[in-house]
């Protein structure tokens, strides 16, 4: 992608979407069937942007008929997320299924030990509440606390900061939606000979938000290079319904309504896709607050929370170690 | 050293060092610059405070001046020890 110069602006992520999309389709035509050598490509569909863009740029370059679309609801989904999954799909032309992964998830008891990790906090806490995990905003400390918030059935909502045991228990359970999802996903690829599409954008992919084993594993990540606002440059492109463009991004991970920003992000996608590209190609803070109207010790801090996620993100990312490299199994080794 | 840094200490080798004994940590070095400690890491070392010392940590402490370094921590600890004593005089 050509690094555009001068001052930066959010006009910095903007790109040639015919260029781009000609790139991607190429790059999955190659590595689907040349390197994976796989009939076609399985995408999970969410009904957000980033599963729709990958499913779209699939179809361009396979054909619809070498794409299969993925409906993995779960109890605490919103209904919003199937309902405009079969829209892209329908307007995709592309076969789906659709596997309701609750049972799956009740019987890993997934939904019994988040509960039982919320209410080591909240001890009140049943069946009847709803919840979902929160961090503390990057204004009040640069130390990023996790919270529960928790809806009672009438409707009274509580924020309590977790303890570090659980924090871990919440998310080690919360885990196995995207644990259970990626191994359905692999079901249809192993009985269709397709490969996995994986769906991370820049953001999520060089930050660490997704889970490792889970939505971080795939055969391809065809966006994993672009930035948030720049998917949204190629959704719009490829003719994503406008619906789909316009939804709030969400994990609809809990059964809350969470956005990204208060679970992961802590600035809207266009904000953070600035910072991260000034991070990334060095540049000083106070030109980023001035082209996004923040502070300079906004920016520094996010920066700063960059570089603590990416610490992070080192582990999600790393492959199982070795001993010594075993050349024999590197592909054409 | 005081009784309170040396528990610090002990604590910053066992839990974010992992029991490494070939890192220094100095008194002023930032936990966070330095990569010692993640958001995880500052929820255990929460539990750590209250359980060790018998503090309450309230959200406002949640701060790098008050837990970042092994100085600023000692310092945090005797001052809310001393709130806590001044409290039941």
């Amino acid at each position: 992608m050509e690094e555009k110069r001068g001052k930066v602006s959010p006009d910095h992520l903007r790109l040639d979407a015919s260029a781009e999309v000609a790139r991607i389709t190429s790059f999955i035509r190659d590595k689907v069937i040349t390197t994976l050598r796989r009939k076609g490509v399985v995408v999970g569909l969410s009904g957000g942007i980033d599963s729709s863009t990958v499913a779209a740029l699939a179809v361009r370059a396979l054909g619809a008929d070498r794409v299969i679309g993925l409906f993995m609801p779960e109890s605490d989904s919103s209904d919003d997320s199937l309902r405009l999954g079969h829209l892209l799909a329908e307007k995709l032309g592309i076969r789906t299924f659709t596997e309701d992964i609750s049972d799956i998830l009740r019987g890993a008891a997934c939904y019994r030990r988040r509960d039982e990790a919320i209410r080591t906090v909240v001890p009140e806490y049943h069946s009847g509440y709803k919840s979902k995990l929160v961090l503390s905003s990057l204004d009040s400390s640069e130390f990023r606390i996790s919270y529960v918030v928790v809806q009672s059935p009438e409707g009274e909502q509580r924020k309590v900061r977790l303890t570090a045991e659980a924090f871990l228990a919440l998310v080690a359970a919360t885990n196995f939606k995207q644990r259970t999802r990626k191994m359905m996903e692999y079901y249809y690829a192993d009985r269709f000979l397709y490969a996995v599409a994986g769906t991370p954008n820049r953001l999520e992919y060089d930050l660490g938000f997704f889970v490792k084993n889970g939505d971080g594993s795939a055969d391809i990540k065809p966006i994993a290079h672009l930035y948030k606002s720049q998917v949204y440059q190629l959704a719009s492109y490829l003719g994503v319904p406008g619906e789909i463009i316009d939804r709030p991004p969400t994990t609809d991970t809990y059964s809350l309504p969470q956005s990204q920003e208060e679970f992961y992000f802590s600035l809207p996608y266009d904000q953070m896709d600035l910072c991260l590209y000034g991070k990334t190609n060095g540049v000083p803070p106070a030109d980023v607050a001035e082209a996004l109207g923040m502070s300079e010790a906004q920016v520094e801090r996010v920066y700063r929370d960059i570089d603590a996620k990416r610490a992070v993100a080192r582990y999600l990312h790393m492959e199982p170690l070795l001993i010594e490299r075993l050349q024999e199994t590197v592909a054409g080794g | 050293m005081t009784s309170i840094e040396a528990q610090v200490r002990q604590y910053v080798t066992d839990r974010l060092l992992f029991g490494r004994s070939d890192v220094v940590v100095e008194g002023d070095t930032s936990f966070l610059e330095s990569g010692l400690i993640d958001s995880t890491g500052v929820l255990e070392l929460v539990a750590f405070l209250e359980e060790a010392f018998k503090i309450k940590v309230e959200d406002e402490d949640l701060i790098p001046a008050n837990l970042d370094s092994i100085n600023a921590l000692t310092q945090f600890i005797l001052a809310k020890s001393q709130a806590l004593a001044n409290s039941r005089a």
